[in-house]
C-alpha cells in the first residue's frame, strides 16, 4: 500500500451519464420512492423542468470511490453537504483528497475532503471522511 | 414556522431486516463493482462476516420505517419543498445481509434562516442489530422552502 499523506489524492471515478434508468434502478433499489426523482409530471408540479437526482446517490458515488481507495472497515465517519441539483446527462466526478491525519482513540485517521463535480465544474456534493490508516 | 417544541420528539423504532438480494440490488444500482457488496465468499475472503451494507445504506434503513419521510405528518409538510440539506454517518460497526437492524430517530434541532424563508431539521438516527450493538449513528438535516 503506498504511504498516505496530507494532499495523498485518492483516485478519482467518473460515472456515466445520469438518465432516467439510473434514477428509477436507485429509487427502487435504495427505497427512496419520492416521486420528483422518477415521475416527470410530479417533478414539473414541484416547479422543477424534469426529473432530477436522488442527491444520496452522488453520495453513494462517493463511498464507492472511498471504499475503492481504503477497505470499508477502515471508514470511521462520512459526512456529505448537498450543494447543488444533478440533472439528467450529468456526467459527474467523483473525488477526494487527504488534508489531515489526526490520532484519536488509539489509531491514526486520515480526514479527507470527497466532493462530486459536474463536467461544467459546478460542485454538487462537497463532504469529509474519516479514514483510519 | 415549524414548532421549535419538537426538539427532543422520538419516532417510533422499527426492525429492518436487511436482506442480501436487496444489497446486490443496491450495489448494482450505485455501480458497485466490488465483489464483496455482492459475493459471500469474496467477502468473507475480505475479511467481512458476510456481504457488508455500502456506507450509506443506513439511509435506506430510515426509508423501511412505517412512512417513507415522517417529519412530513410531525410537521405537516409538503414533500415538494422539502430538500436534504446534509447527511452524516459514523460507523461503530457493520451492517450485514442478514442483520436485524433496530432504527431509533428522533429531532435534535429545528432552526430557520434567512428570515424563516427556509427552515432546517435535523433528525438523529441510531442503528442495533440482534446482538444489541450500535453499528452506526446518521444525523441528516433537511431544508424546508417556505
Amino acid at each position: 500500500m503506498s504511504y498516505i499523506s496530507v494532499g495523498t489524492e485518492i483516485p478519482a471515478l467518473e460515472l456515466p451519464p445520469i438518465t432516467r434508468t439510473t434514477l428509477a434502478l436507485y429509487a427502487g433499489a435504495s427505497g427512496d420512492h419520492n416521486p420528483v426523482h422518477i415521475d416527470s409530471d410530479v417533478a414539473r408540479q414541484a416547479g422543477m423542468p424534469d426529473v432530477f437526482a436522488q442527491g444520496m446517490l452522488s453520495m453513494a458515488y462517493l463511498g464507492r470511490v472511498l471504499t475503492n481507495w481504503q477497505p470499508q472497515a477502515k471508514l470511521r465517519k462520512f459526512s456529505s453537504r448537498f450543494a447543488a441539483l444533478t440533472q439528467l446527462q450529468d456526467v459527474i466526478t467523483c473525488s477526494g483528497t487527504v488534508v489531515e491525519l489526526v490520532g484519536k482513540s488509539d489509531e491514526l485517521l486520515a480526514r479527507c475532503e470527497v466532493r462530486a463535480v459536474k463536467a461544467n465544474g459546478e460542485l454538487t456534493l462537497i463532504g469529509e471522511a474519516l479514514v483510519a490508516i | 414556522m415549524l414548532d421549535k417544541a419538537k426538539i427532543g420528539h422520538e419516532f417510533p423504532s422499527f426492525v429492518v431486516d436487511i436482506e442480501k438480494g436487496r444489497l446486490r440490488f443496491f450495489a448494482k444500482s450505485i455501480g458497485e463493482t466490488n465483489p464483496i457488496y455482492t459475493d459471500e465468499s469474496a467477502a468473507q475472503a475480505a475479511g467481512y462476516r458476510t456481504i457488508p451494507a455500502p456506507p450509506t445504506f443506513m439511509f435506506s434503513v430510515d426509508l423501511e420505517g412505517p412512512e417513507l419521510l415522517p417529519i412530513l405528518k410531525l410537521f405537516d409538510l409538503d414533500m415538494g419543498r422539502i430538500l436534504h440539506g446534509s447527511q452524516e454517518f459514523e460507523y461503530l460497526g457493520q451492517i450485514y445481509a442478514g442483520d436485524r437492524i433496530t432504527q431509533q430517530s428522533r429531532i435534535v434541532d429545528i432552526f430557520d434562516k434567512k428570515g424563516g424563508a427556509l427552515e432546517f431539521i435535523v433528525q438523529e438516527s441510531r442503528y442495533t442489530n440482534q446482538n444489541n450493538e450500535l453499528v452506526g449513528t446518521a444525523q441528516q438535516t433537511l431544508v424546508y422552502r417556505n
